[in-house]
């Protein structure tokens, strides 16, 4: 972030910072995380933020959070460029640019109705990725491929 | 090799897998025909689990596995087994496991095989899941094809009926665009083939996407007919739009060539009428026959009998 960016959200001192999230969708990682009004973490947001690469991007700031490694794959379906920095004393410990991963497991739901993981089975759904950009991923189960928009329209 | 493997979709079976299991069925074609005593699944058993109803299948896997000496066990009825009581099939699947080495199953939602394949040891065998795919029903397809016309490769093949619910088709579009076939999808429009399988096809077979059966099939080499998947429609007042959508009868019959096959997974509605019967390219009977001595070589290459 540029300076100016810097005077609309402080630095944090313990938790992570989230950047180059697509503009608008920061709401959206937010509540994936389920860090809300009852989460107890105090949260910067910016949106619409000035951004070299996409034009305008969202970051958040989330005091006194991590997150862990599943996590990270169901952030990286609806903001596949972003970073992920876990702030320690006012400085970046580690940095972690988000990839979608080869297999999404246990995270989407399947959106063919007739598909058996979608049933009280004791099996997690789980895509194989096909392409990341544009997503596409086939269930390991009914072997149907979805696009993006279809997989995520209920996360 | 598809020893001790299961046989979920036909990506399962190699083409040397597919070739072996050609020549083994006509070996067992022939076996039957001598009337000999056949041991060579002998103290082997097979557990078929039907959660749809079914029967060229069930009783050609059947006959299969009691022809080659070995034993079957069967779930008679889901209304009468723990499945009513509301046990998953993951635990339907783990009794079978203990019970028998070789497990078929059909079952109404799409993935069934793959998800039971995940909770045994032993081989599945996919009869057919929902509209998934039914890969046993295409070998037995290449088989007739094979059989019928010599070869498979670079065949024109045109597919019509409901290519949306069919799950026949779907394993035989895939393994038809293997051998270089010309494929023409003939049906209804609300019934085309799903996206996600022409995409598997990719570059790798002409397909043609068409709406109606005249002036497409004077160069057609196998004509392969389906009925409207009734089971499958939620809207019964779409069903009810479609029937008698297509027909193949005497007329249709004078437009194809001399040395055509017809051909139906059957069962039959009324897609294909009685009078095609009569003629030498009907080949769906003949078709239902392979399915015997096919799934003999089947069970036969998985359970590692020959």
């Amino acid at each position: 972030m540029t300076e100016d960016q810097t005077l609309k959200i402080s630095k944090i001192k313990e938790g992570i910072v989230i950047d180059h999230i697509p503009a608008g969708k920061a709401i959206k990682v937010l509540s994936l995380l389920n860090v809300g009004e009852h989460s107890g973490h105090t949260v910067s947001l910016a949106m619409r933020v000035k951004s070299k690469k996409r034009g305008f991007k969202d970051v958040v700031k989330i005091e006194n959070r991590n997150v862990a490694e599943s996590e990270l794959s169901v952030i990286s379906l609806i903001a596949p460029e972003a970073t992920v920095s876990y702030i320690e004393n006012y400085n970046i410990k580690e940095k972690r640019m988000l990839s979608i991963p080869d297999q999404i497991t246990g995270i989407l739901k399947c959106p063919n109705q007739n598909c058996i993981s979608n049933t009280k089975e004791p099996v997690q759904s789980s895509f194989r990725v096909l392409s990341r950009e544009p997503l596409l991923a086939r269930c390991e189960y009914c072997e149907r491929e979805f696009r993006g928009n279809e997989l995520l329209g209920k996360l | 090799m598809i020893k001790n493997r299961s046989i979920v979709t036909i990506d399962d079976v190699g083409d040397d897998d597919l070739n072996e299991i050609f020549t083994a069925a006509e070996e067992m074609d022939k076996l039957i025909k001598s009337g000999k005593k056949i041991s060579i699944l002998e103290s082997r058993i097979m557990c078929t689990l039907f959660y749809e109803p079914s029967t060229r299948t069930r009783l050609s896997f059947e006959s299969a596995m009691h022809r080659l000496g070995g034993g079957v066990i069967t779930m008679a009825d889901v209304k009468t087994s723990s499945v009513s009581k509301g046990e998953t099939l993951a635990d339907t699947i783990r009794m079978a496991d203990a019970y028998s080495d070789v497990i078929v199953i059909r079952h109404p939602l799409e993935g069934a095989a793959r998800l039971a394949s995940r909770f045994t040891s032993k081989p599945v065998i996919n009869a057919g899941d929902g509209s998934g795919q039914h890969p046993t029903q295409t070998i037995m397809d290449l088989y007739t094809i094979r059989k019928e016309l010599g070869k498979i490769r670079g065949l024109k093949v045109t597919l019509l009926g409901d290519l949306k619910y069919g799950r026949t088709v779907h394993s035989l579009i895939l393994a038809l665009s293997k051998y270089d076939a010309k494929i023409k999808l003939i049906s209804p429009p609300s019934l085309r083939i799903p996206e996600y399988l022409l995409h598997r096809i990719g570059d790798k077979s002409s397909v043609e996407v068409l709406d109606t059966l005249e002036g497409n099939i004077a160069d057609t080499d196998v004509l392969y007919v389906t009925r409207i998947q009734k089971e499958r429609f939620t809207d019964p007042n779409e069903y009810q739009s479609l029937i008698g959508s297509y027909s193949v009868n005497n007329n249709v019959l004078e437009s194809m060539k001399r040395n055509s096959i017809i051909m139906h997974p059957l069962p039959r509605v009324d897609e294909i009428a009685p009078e095609v019967d009569q003629d030498a390219r009907a080949a769906y009977f003949r078709q239902a026959a392979n399915g015997v001595p096919v799934r003999m070589a089947i069970i036969s290459k998985v359970l590692g009998g020959i």
